[in-house]
């Protein structure tokens, strides 16, 4: 139901348009820091376990530069970055959509004759869908630039051997399926947070109760999506 | 002229609103009193087309508001203009940026008229050199005012305003009620005023209306509210106990 208001015929396009980039700016620029950070990390963690593992040897080195990029792209990046953005992006709009409606700044949007739903939510979606595939491909070049690093740094791997890996079987279509999982989860973490913050009923408890529950619900989804999507499409 | 007609608004767990039938005129101070809870906020929720009513109807100057489509409600909702009990200032625009907003949503002036007209609102409400402040950065009285600067800024031909003065000491309450009474003459505009604030009903009321439980009780003018002989009303009017020996003087 809300759906219908929210892709309804917008009044004036140019406000769309500066809330839009308005929304571009405090959700996904914001959010560089903390993907840039945690991915860096991630990917040096997993090359590192990838070759505390291989004590094997009979099982090439390069396989470390493989693992490290097939788990960053296929999963890291889409799916457990886009879980750190549920609940940092989430929660953020959540808590600004339910309290313009607890203090009654949706009714006065209301009055003027705007339609709150699509003027608030949609710019969000749109921000979303449009930031966030490019936060995850940030994600997965510093996530195996971190590894690389890790890797050289600890001299488990030889840079030729970890780009060998990194190149070994390397197909376009997982970045194409990490991409179209992304905007799957961007929709769905906007869409879900909107919802419970545009239905926030009562007070300032309330706002921070409908956050969470943005942040649950929009978890569960994508953790279920994940794996529609997977099954569609790798299986 | 704003009309309500028999209007009933029930919800799930009560009956607030039972058979209201009330008139509001141009260039008036209406006002709206009853006891908290007596169904003020939802009457006027119900006439701005906020809630749904039950039965009966909602006219502007003839125009049979809630039985309107979406798109024609929307065209006579630019018209009106609400001031909230908060205010409800956008939090992340400026002063200015609120008071600009219904301009830039439903006019095509450029960037410098906007902000002219503005600047206009602003004055009136005497406002100057806030404007490029944030609402969490001024008082509650300001915030009052920017209100009121954006809700006259498309010149509304009908403002509601819920409890204006709530929360307010009792000089800046002043201030706001005359600045609404002022503007409300100005521009010949139809204002609905829901209060309980004795001094609001004698300082700017023009007709009253008193709202007992879901029903309207009362009208009239309001320097008649002091002689009343309905003992309700005596009651409400008379419920601060310095005005005892004025009280029920017949
Ligand atoms: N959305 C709602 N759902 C259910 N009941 C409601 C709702 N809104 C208001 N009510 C009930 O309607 C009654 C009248 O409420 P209303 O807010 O109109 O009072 P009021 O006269 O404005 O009081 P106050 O002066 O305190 O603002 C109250 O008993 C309230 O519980
Ligand atoms: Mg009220």
């Amino acid at each position: 139901m809300l759906m219908f208001r929210v892709f309804a015929r917008p009044e004036k396009g140019s406000m769309y348009w500066k809330e839009i980039m308005r929304e571009i700016d405090v959700l996904g620029i914001e959010s560089l820091g903390i993907t840039i950070i945690i991915s860096m990390f991630m990917g040096a963690v997993i090359t590192l376990q990838t070759a505390s593992d291989l004590e094997n040897p009979l099982i090439p080195l390069y396989l470390i530069g493989y693992t490290t990029k097939q788990s960053m792209i296929l999963e890291f990046s889409p799916t457990i970055l886009s879980l750190i953005l549920a609940g940092k992006v989430g929660s953020r709009i959540a808590s600004e959509i339910g309290t313009m409606q607890v203090t009654e700044q949706i009714d006065a949007l209301e009055i003027m004759g705007v339609n709150s739903a699509s003027f608030l939510i949609l710019p969000k979606i749109i921000a979303s869908v449009l930031i966030n595939p490019f936060l995850v491909v940030v994600s997965m070049f510093v996530g195996i630039g971190g590894g690389w690093i890790i890797a050289v740094m600890t001299n488990l791997v030889s840079p030729q051997d970890f780009q060998y890996g990194l190149l070994y079987e390397f197909r376009m279509f997982i970045v194409y399926y990490a991409l179209i999982k992304t905007v799957v989860f961007a929709f769905i973490i906007a869409s879900v947070s909107a919802y419970h913050g545009y239905y926030t009923v009562g007070g300032a408890l309330e706002v921070g109760r409908s956050s969470t529950k943005a942040v649950v619900h929009s978890s569960i989804m994508i953790l279920l999506f994940n794996l529609i999507i997977t099954q569609l499409l790798l299986i | 002229m704003i009309e309500a007609r028999n209007i009933s608004k029930s919800f799930p767990d009560k009956q607030v609103l039972k058979d209201v039938s009330v008139e509001f005129y141009p260039g008036k101070t209406n006002l709206v009193i009853g006891q908290s809870g007596s169904g003020k906020t939802v009457l006027l929720k119900c006439m701005v087309g906020l809630l749904e009513v039950d039965e009966g109807d909602i006219m502007f100057d003839g125009r049979v508001f809630n039985k309107m489509k979406f798109r024609e409600k929307k065209e006579i909702r630019k018209e009106i203009g609400m001031l909230f009990q908060g205010g409800a200032l956008f939090d992340s625009q400026t002063v200015e940026e609120n008071v600009m907003f219904p301009l830039s949503m439903f006019t095509s002036l450029t960037y410098r008229e906007k902000r002219d007209r503005a600047n206009v609102c602003l004055d009136r409400v005497n406002l100057c050199g806030a404007n490029a402040l944030y609402p969490s950065e001024i008082s509650g009285g300001m915030k009052k005012r920017v209100a009121i600067a954006r809700a006259i800024a498309v010149q509304p031909k009908y403002l509601f305003c819920d409890e204006p003065n709530s929360g307010l000491d009792p000089m800046t309450a002043l201030v706001i009620d005359m600045l609404i009474k002022e503007i409300t003459v100005e521009y010949n505009i139809t204002t609905v005023i829901n209060t309980h604030d004795m001094n609001s009903i004698l300082e700017i009321g023009d007709t009253v209306t008193f709202i007992h439980h879901g029903e309207k009780w009362w009208q009239g003018p309001s320097d008649t509210i002091l002689d009343t002989d309905n003992p309700e009303l005596q009651d409400f009017v008379y419920a601060t106990k310095y005005l005892d020996k004025y009280h029920r003087k017949r």
